[in-house]
């Protein structure tokens, strides 16, 4: 304990004494010689040269809780419990809750550039000390550990999360001019463009937007999680022989910028679309434009969000217990009626969370109702537009935006509901557990048939976008040329050597940049955070829980708008950063490592850990060395989810993105825009092949969790066969 | 807390090296994306908003020719709006280059941008210096584009439709379900069109003729320039743009006819703004001197973009619709550019017409 605390004290004077307080000004700016130039030459300097040598006497005052750490840790050194780790407990407690409130106070009140590492590093260390003094006074069970990530877990939501949406919420109430309207606010909410139910009354009007999302999203989520369940029912529990490539086939769509698999539905079923052509020549069928619209949508959405509840529905069955189904095997029940009293219950879990992400994708979606809605709006676009658009008009974003919020609530709140409390724990410390039970012919055939529609539509849509790269103009004129790729990713060599002078090349580094830098700490916090939500129980449990899952339900665009309201002007001075990027898509995508880590965790039984605490190790090491490994799933789930959506995400960065720090998706959309399709499909194959391969990277790394359970003798034959045919 | 069993030192310690060592590569990688530009004496920063060709072309030529860096964005009109707003009390932008002039004009009402008078102004036409004097030379036109509509030839011929030459041609019955504009709410070109239609007929003819063009209307697209990409792609038989955006789709070999309407038509003049509080003041003034000279505005075209041009001395292209023949309306920017007008048209477009059924 005291060498943890020695070494966070360390870190705490290295944050006032070596790192840069201020941003601004290059690091090593303190060392003579440095840059003098610009308003924020000596910014960069730690905040206690800043405090004595630049003027800003009220930095120094930074040490006090360090020093109260210091005088904890030396006047009771070495003793243990009693009256002494009471009076340690006092001062650490001190320390951080003083350090931290310093920190509020002094960034707020004084004007001064955005804090930087070393603010950033005082935060944490003083964060650390104070859960040490929490844990001494029997917090968590004393566990410094817990206290800490509690902490740290609720601090950094706060202020990523929270911070921006309310800024953004605020704004819900104010006029374009920053006047404070009340009034305005209920007259906004309960618009008829948002509410009106014209198409359903007959009434001669269309029907609001809120109900439009709605119906969209509801429809989506139930045929997706269907589908997902169809795909791991095929994965898991019959013989296919081919389960690598439908893992692949079922990856694809995700790892596709939403963007491109819209483009790709109209080139194949829009009215001069490919389908549509053949239809029209062989068949005599009429052409029209079905697609644009609700149709559209709910089957872009449906390929492109499948994979995610194919990936959650995956890790809960194979975590499903076989005892189970054998005991119902033996009292004579049929495969159906095994496979619906006793499997299907058992997978409640999986089902709930893969409806709840589908539905809330589907509400906060933006690039495919963009490019497919048709006059079919949703909230996600409303919002869109209401702020880019010639309208202008951020206050009704911000009312569009609770709106959309209440929704994902409302989802939430149903979902918690609909679980209940009943355990759903199959994993134990009871090694083998025998065979599962093969699927009923009925279910086997059912999820054959959805499955493989939903494969001949990907591989059409994929076939689309990777012959069309190399076409001049998809459709209009099918020459086959290399010009695309030219354009985007030529390589000359110069007389400097190699040279990269396609035009993609700078926003492809900086994507595969932030994306990489973006993966571990995503999938680390988001699992980290499941851990304490289904493991320890604290105050606030359930609000902390829906916190979590704020920003991935607001639409990207408010997120965007919402990051540069909070974090453009100091304290957190952040925008125009790569920095603010790799936040963005921590948080954005953390609740997907969330739902993945509490849906396998819940079928984790505690008596593990339990047995490992008992054993003395503790809660740290429990959860590297037991947790983690069973959580495999989990955690390919939330890397390679964190992953892709930070290279395919469009709408939260496009705000975000500047000329230093541009990125592929922001890049592709803007040849969509100007009609280069070629150019743009081109740059989405190659960011599909690259995806492909870290993907695999991902799987090889963290490997498969090894259960126990036996995986022989399956009727492979049959149902391979039933399968392919 | 009790004392635990240790591993055998040497694991323990590689092992703990090993971490430190990830650690510090992840704090270097993130101080390195995180570090903030250190502010060179001449850079300027362009957020851009036509299209990224253009934009490239502009920026590579202005380095070229004054050796200063140029940190270019593309956004759209309206999405440099919204962060100008955002970024109001910190701008991170210096010069905002091209993009519709609505936008441009309200960001002036709000004083997000800069009054300038460039020694250029004079050699500007007519139009040009109107935007600057209505905005108190806050903002500056570049250029000029009319709108129009063209039609899918291929597909009229089939229908053995008459070719439309007039605004009052859209409403006929032969057009049901065929004609894609896009939905003012969203697009800066659709707004033109609703204030050129309240401008050409007077307020009540132009809503009546916007309900009965709103039967044939088979979608109200988001970006102003998709109805052109949809009439070349045929999915649409009819699109309502301006005349350069069908232009390209035009020269790209798509089987589009462009009309400028008999009745006359309105334009948009793409402009250009000094942001307030910029950070590199004088660099962004040697741009925008530099971007109104005859040699730069011809680099529109070059990039296959075929506005007209507001410096009188540059060169119109060849390729581009001849201003000249057709009739443009005399467009009140000042008027139908400001918050309050354009509120209030959206408003009542958004409730009489867009909520029709068809």
């Amino acid at each position: 304990m005291k060498r943890h605390l020695g070494f966070w004290l360390a870190a705490g004077w290295a944050a006032v004494l070596v790192l840069p307080w201020h941003i601004g000004g290059v690091w090593p700016v303190f060392w003579p010689g440095g840059p003098q130039n610009g308003p924020s030459a000596g910014d960069g300097m730690p905040a206690l040269i800043q405090g004595l040598l630049l003027g800003r006497p009220w930095l120094l005052a930074s040490v006090l809780p360090l020093l109260a750490a210091l005088a904890g840790l030396r006047a009771t050194g070495g003793a243990k419990g009693g009256a002494d780790g009471r009076a340690r407990s006092a001062w650490l407690t001190a320390a951080g809750a003083g350090g931290l409130g310093w920190l509020l106070v002094e960034s707020l009140a004084v004007t001064q550039p955005g804090l930087g590492l070393g603010a950033a590093a005082y935060a944490v260390v003083c964060l650390v000390l104070g859960a040490h003094g929490l844990a001494l006074r029997g917090w968590c069970k004393g566990d410094v550990f817990i206290v800490a990530s509690i902490g740290l877990v609720l601090g950094s939501i706060l202020v990523f999360v929270g911070f921006p949406v309310v800024t953004i919420l605020l704004s819900a109430v104010q006029d374009n001019d920053g006047r404070l309207t009340v009034v305005g606010l209920f007259d906004k909410l309960t618009d008829s463009g948002i509410w009106g139910l014209g198409c359903v009354l007959g009434t001669g009007s269309t029907c609001g937007v809120a109900w439009n999302t709605l119906a969209l999203a509801g429809v989506v989520g139930v045929l997706t999680t269907g589908t997902g369940l169809a795909f791991a029912l095929i994965a898991v529990r019959t013989g296919f022989r081919y389960k690598a490539a439908l893992r692949l086939a079922s990856i694809l769509p995700v790892i596709t910028p939403p963007f491109v698999i819209g483009l790709a539905i109209i080139l194949l079923f829009g009215r001069a679309g490919v389908v549509t052509d053949l239809l029209s020549t062989l068949f005599d069928i009429p052409r029209s434009r079905w697609i644009y619209g609700m149709p559209g949508v709910a089957m872009a959405q449906i390929l492109a969000f499948t994979p995610i509840s194919f990936l959650v529905l995956v890790g809960v069955l194979q975590g499903v217990s076989p005892t189970l189904e054998e005991a119902s095997q033996t009292l004579r029940a049929t495969p159906w009626i095994t496979f619906r009293t006793v499997t299907l219950p058992l997978i409640r879990p999986g089902l709930a969370n893969a409806f709840l992400i589908s539905f809330i994708e589907s509400l906060a979606d933006f690039g495919n109702p963009l490019v497919l809605g048709g006059n079919f709006d949703v909230l996600s676009t409303k919002i869109f537009y209401a702020v880019v658009g010639a309208a202008h008009d951020q206050g009704r974003a911000a009312v569009l935006a609770i709106i959309l919020l209440s929704f994902t609530l409302s989802a939430f709140l149903a979902q918690r509901r609909w679980l209940g409390r009943r355990s759903y724990t199959t994993v134990a410390g009871k090694g083998d557990a025998g065979l599962p039970s093969p699927l009923p012919p009925g279910v086997r055939i059912a999820a054959s048939a959805v499955a493989a529609l939903w494969t001949g539509l990907t591989v059409l849509v994929y076939g689309t976008i990777l012959v069309g790269g190399f076409m001049k103009s998809l459709g209009r004129d099918n020459t086959l040329t290399l010009i695309h790729y030219q354009t985007a990713f030529g390589i000359e060599t110069g007389p400097n050597g190699w040279w990269f002078s396609g035009s993609a090349w700078d926003s492809l580094f900086t994507t595969l940049g932030v994306s990489l830098v973006a993966m571990p700490l995503t999938a680390a916090l988001g699992l980290l955070t499941a851990y304490l939500l289904v493991r320890q129980s604290f105050l606030g449990r359930g609000a902390f829980e829906f916190l979590t899952m704020l920003s991935f339900a607001i639409p990207g665009t408010v997120i965007g708008v919402s990051y540069i309201l909070a974090f453009n002007t100091p304290p957190l001075e952040l925008t125009g950063t790569g920095l603010i990027l790799i936040i963005a898509f921590v948080f954005r995508n953390m609740p997907v490592g969330i739902r993945a880590g509490i849906a396998t965790l819940s079928q984790i039984d505690k008596s593990l850990d339990e047995a490992s605490l008992t054993l003395g190790a503790r809660s740290f090491t429990t959860l590297r060395r037991v947790i983690l490994p069973l959580l495999r799933p989990a955690i390919v789930t939330a890397m390679v989810y964190s992953f892709v959506r930070a290279i395919t995400s469009v709408s939260a960065v496009i705000f975000l993105v500047t000329a230093k720090y541009n990125l592929a998706t922001a890049y592709i959309v803007g040849r969509a825009e100007v009609g280069e399709y070629g150019l743009a499909i081109a740059y989405s194959s190659a960011l599909i092949a690259i995806m492909v391969v870290a993907l695999l990277a991902i799987q090889l790394l963290v490997g498969e969790r090894r259960l126990g359970r036996r995986t022989a003798a399956l009727p492979v034959s049959t149902s391979a066969s039933k399968v392919n045919a | 807390m009790h004392c635990k069993t240790r591993r055998p030192a040497t694991a323990a310690g590689r092992k703990r090296l090993r971490s430190m060592v990830l650690a510090v590569t992840a704090a270097a990688g993130l101080a390195v994306l995180a570090g903030p530009s250190p502010a060179a004496a001449s850079e300027v920063v362009v957020y851009c908003s036509v299209n990224e060709d253009w934009c490239r072309e502009v920026v590579t030529s202005f380095e070229r020719k004054t050796g200063i860096k140029a940190l270019m964005t593309r956004k759209s009109a309206g999405e440099v709006y919204a962060q100008l707003r955002a970024e109001k009390s910190n701008p991170k932008a210096d010069i905002w280059f091209g993009g519709s002039g609505d936008p441009h004009l309200q960001a002036a009402e709000e004083g997000l941008t800069e009054p300038y008078k460039s020694p250029e102004l004079d050699r500007l036409y007519g139009w040009a210096i109107r935007q600057a004097e209505i905005s108190g030379y806050r903002t500056v036109g570049i250029y000029m584009g009319a709108l129009g509509f063209g039609y899918n030839k291929d597909l009229l011929a089939k229908r053995k439709i008459a070719a439309p030459a007039c605004w009052s041609d859209l409403v006929k019955s032969d057009f049901r379900d065929e004609i894609q504009i896009a939905d003012p709410n969203s697009s800066g070109t659709a707004y033109t069109m609703l204030a050129t239609m309240v401008q050409l007929m007077g307020e009540d003819a132009a809503f009546d003729y916007l309900k009965r063009l709103h039967r044939n209307v088979n979608q109200y697209t988001k970006s102003g320039a998709a109805p052109a990409k949809s009439a070349a792609q045929g999915e649409t038989m009819l699109g309502i743009a301006f005349q350069h955006d069908l232009l390209v789709e035009a020269i790209a070999g798509a089987p589009v006819a462009i009309v400028a309407p008999c009745e006359g038509t309105g334009y948009e003049i793409g402009s250009m703004s000094l942001v307030k509080g910029a950070r590199n003041p004088d660099t962004a003034k040697i741009f925008y001197d530099w971007a109104l000279t005859p040699e730069v505005q011809a680099l529109g075209a070059k990039a296959r973009n075929f506005q007209i041009p507001s410096n009188s001395g540059a060169q119109i292209p060849p390729e581009s619709p001849r201003v000249d023949r057709m009739k443009l309306i005399s467009y009140d920017f000042a008027r139908y550019g400001s918050s309050a007008e354009r509120t209030r048209l959206l408003a009542k477009w958004d409730h009489e017409v867009k909520s029709l059924s068809r």
